[in-house]
């Protein structure tokens, strides 16, 4: 780093080895015990301090309750603790020697589900939690699905409260078998089931002594242990120009002609040398060198974000999509997209527009096609809907003022993901998934 | 897959801060970011130098100054700004107060901490800034922890946590109207320990209050508060001598130390790593108000 600064990456070690990241939703209502297994997991792992204790359990007792309440310690809100239930996704750290997780505790019910959506747009993993007495009802189908078109790559159904149903097989069995037969019609990268009691701890933490029949992993060893890296797009490369760096330094020669192309890789691997392609010019360079603060790194790939120096003066600013000449994405202005709306104020129709953000670029949209609505409970599809309302979804197609550079969302989260903003009151009003763009 | 694509969670989670100040950079017209010369605050401004580096950070720092800071966290305050040759806007309590835009507290628990949102305001109307950096933590409290990153504003500066953005992937609304501002937290997924963490990685400059000390305290309320003008003792206060640390820096009137023998980095984090109390439970007697003291006072927008 420049002499201005005390601090400074030391270049020999600029990535820490050993422990990494993961991000998993948690889905389910405060009756399937969402709570109680989340206080567990942190609690186990040492990550609830004495103070945030003591203070649920002084709530607990003034409200009359005759157990300390761990779902105090997640709704946060005072209408949250005013209602019992969750309104919007409370985010929680809890760390082992392996790994550093964020729980987004997400909200169950139906009419929050655009902050379910929020939680699980950017977890690695879903656990979507199932009462043992009741079996899969229509909240847990409609959390498999939303989780399953969020594309959260990884899927744990926990069974909860076995220790209500006398630890049985049986029913552990029947309850794998019927979310089997519904997840066929999903497409589920990776399914796990493990049956648990979050208020005992069977299975939770380690394994229970209770469920002999049971020869799988506990749910933090299998969060600790399931492989994540590469569920990240290492293909495909994809670079949306983020912010063009150029430090303007009259008196410095060697800043003078810098002009630096800053962002968050979204797919694939980039190395100087590396021929790479601008859109929308479609002009191929070379990357020249790729900063992280000044200090050169020798490649860059999904999630680092870098300053490209490239080795022609192309004119290239934010909202441009850097990538390979033979692997590129679609310049689209028309989209097919799975679209969840989420404005209480207005329905989407035919012919409905708003504001389209799609990585870093911005542009204005007109749906041209409401091909069906899905109902989130059952799948069924209606192909007669005319009308999306407050957290209902459907398949759309979109006609854009400018193209966009994405990709499939099936193939790339992040170029194929949009937001939808409503021209007058700047609400984000939906979020959409590309299919198909062309 | 090879094994060098790996990144840590310090790699993840400043590239992740790094995305989130260029996209401020990049689409707000008067940002600015809030500096008080704490941990959090000196994390995000060296995220900020790398994010635009080699260029200068395009944005001023504020400090809103309840003039009762720890001298060593001004003199650093000071130091750092300097060392950057970034603009520092002090917005001052005690102006607000001399104007009688907002009335001093009084009693045994008098705080600044609450005009601290007045003064705060009216620096964001004066300068038209339409997004502040804040350093707060998803971890520090439970309000937080239901927070956006970027997080809206109304023209009053209020948060209603009850009806927030939706916000997906990393793609962020920055729409606002006249008036309107949001708050940005690019650290919203640290803690604590991340933190510290980090600051051994970077070798992060810190004020010295942070590293063991011996310290003129008296004990109030369970605080080890530190000797200081404006806070007047009680006969049964008395003053004593420790050797204490500052786990987080606020005012003097109401942050307590912890006592403790760690003189480094490395040595607070061990101490931070094993402690079973939080540090807003542990040194803020703001916190202690209420179960919803910082819902409360983040809805009338405090920091």
């Amino acid at each position: 780093m420049g002499s201005a600064s005390s601090g400074g990456t030391n270049p020999q070690t600029p990535r820490t080895p050993r422990m990494d990241m993961m991000r998993f939703a948690t889905a389910g209502s405060v009756d399937d015990g969402k709570s109680t297994l989340i206080g567990r997991l942190l609690y186990d792992s040492k990550s609830i301090f004495t103070d945030q204790l003591e203070a649920v359990e002084r709530t607990s007792r003034d409200r009359g309750e005759d157990y300390t309440n761990l779902a105090l310690l997640t709704d946060g809100l005072r209408a949250e603790r005013e209602q019992g239930i969750t309104i919007d996704v409370a985010y929680r750290y809890f760390a082992t020697p392996r790994r550093k997780f964020i729980i987004a505790d997400t909200p169950g019910h139906i009419q929050y589900t655009r902050n379910m959506i929020t939680g699980a747009s950017t977890a690695d993993l879903a656990v979507v939690l199932v009462d043992a007495r009741n079996g899969l009802t229509e909240q847990s189908r409609r959390h498999a699905f939303l989780t399953t078109l969020l594309r959260v790559p990884h899927m744990v159904l926990a069974v909860n409260k076995m220790d209500l149903v006398d630890y049985k097989a049986e029913v552990f069995e029947r309850i794998c078998e019927e979310f089997s037969a519904f997840a066929a019609r999903l497409d589920i990268g990776d399914l796990t089931f493990i049956p648990i009691s979050a208020l005992h701890g069977d299975n939770v933490v380690d394994r229970s002594a209770n469920m002999p029949w049971y020869d799988g992993p506990s749910l933090l060893h299998h969060l600790e242990h399931v492989h994540i890296a590469s569920d990240r797009n290492m293909i495909d490369v994809r670079f949306p120009v983020q912010y063009v760096i150029r430090p303007h330094a009259a008196t410095d020669a060697e800043l003078h002609d810098y002009r630096g192309y800053a962002g968050q890789v979204a797919g694939g691997v980039l190395k100087p040398g590396d021929e790479v392609m601008h859109l929308p010019s479609g002009f191929t360079t070379h990357v020249r060198r790729i900063e992280s603060s000044g200090i050169e790194v020798p490649e860059a790939f999904s999630p680092m974000s870098v300053t490209l120096l490239l080795d022609d003066d192309v004119d290239i600013s934010r909202g441009d999509m850097i990538c390979r000449p033979h692997n590129r994405p679609a310049a689209a202005q028309d989209i097919e997209a799975m679209l969840c709306w989420m404005s209480s104020d207005a329905v989407l129709t035919r012919r409905s527009r708003f504001i389209v953000k799609h990585t870093s670029r911005t542009v204005k949209a007109i749906v041209t096609d409401l091909h069906y609505r899905i109902d989130v409970n059952t799948l069924h599809r209606d192909e007669a809907a005319t009308q999306l309302s407050l957290n209902e979804v459907g398949r759309v197609r979109l006609r854009l003022t400018q193209p966009i550079f994405g990709d499939p969302y099936s193939r790339n989260r992040i170029t194929g993901g949009l937001i939808l903003i409503d021209e007058s009151t700047n609400a984000t009003i939906g979020a959409a998934m590309i299919t198909e763009a062309s | 897959m090879r094994p060098d694509y790996h990144l840590s969670q310090l790699d993840v989670l400043e590239a992740e801060a790094i995305h989130i100040m260029r996209e401020v950079g990049a689409e707000f017209e008067r940002p600015v970011l809030l500096f008080s010369g704490g941990k959090d605050s000196i994390v995000m401004l060296a995220l900020a130098e790398k994010a635009f580096w080699p260029a200068r950070i395009p944005f001023p720092v504020m400090h809103v100054d309840t003039g009762h800071n720890f001298p060593e966290v001004i003199e650093f305050r000071d130091r750092r700004v300097a060392e950057l040759s970034i603009r520092l806007i002090v917005a001052s309590v005690q102006e607000s107060i001399d104007a009688g835009r907002v009335a001093e507290e009084t009693g045994r628990h008098a705080s600044r901490n609450r005009l601290q949102t007045v003064t705060l305001l009216d620096a964001i109307e004066e300068h038209r800034f339409d997004a502040l950096f804040g350093g707060a933590r998803r971890d520090e409290e439970k309000a937080r922890a239901k927070e956006r990153v970027f997080s809206f504003r109304d023209e009053f500066g209020q948060w209603d946590p009850k009806n927030q953005r939706p916000e997906l992937w990393n793609v962020y609304n920055t729409r606002l109207r006249r008036g309107e501002h949001i708050r940005v937290f690019p650290l919203s997924n640290w803690t604590e320990l991340d933190v510290w963490a980090y600051i051994e990685r970077e070798k992060l400059d810190i004020p010295s209050i942070y590293y063991a000390h011996d310290r003129q305290v008296f004990e109030r309320d369970g605080l080890l508060l530190a000797d200081n003008p404006h806070v007047p003792r009680a006969e049964d206060e008395p003053l004593f001598t420790a050797t204490v640390r500052y786990r987080t820096v606020g005012d003097m009137t109401g942050t307590g130390a912890v006592s403790s023998a760690a003189r480094t980095v490395a040595e607070v984090i061990v101490e931070v790593a094993a402690t079973r109390i939080t540090e807003r439970g542990q040194t803020r007697g703001d916190d202690r108000v209420s179960e919803a003291a910082m819902e409360d006072r983040k809805r009338e927008g405090y920091f």
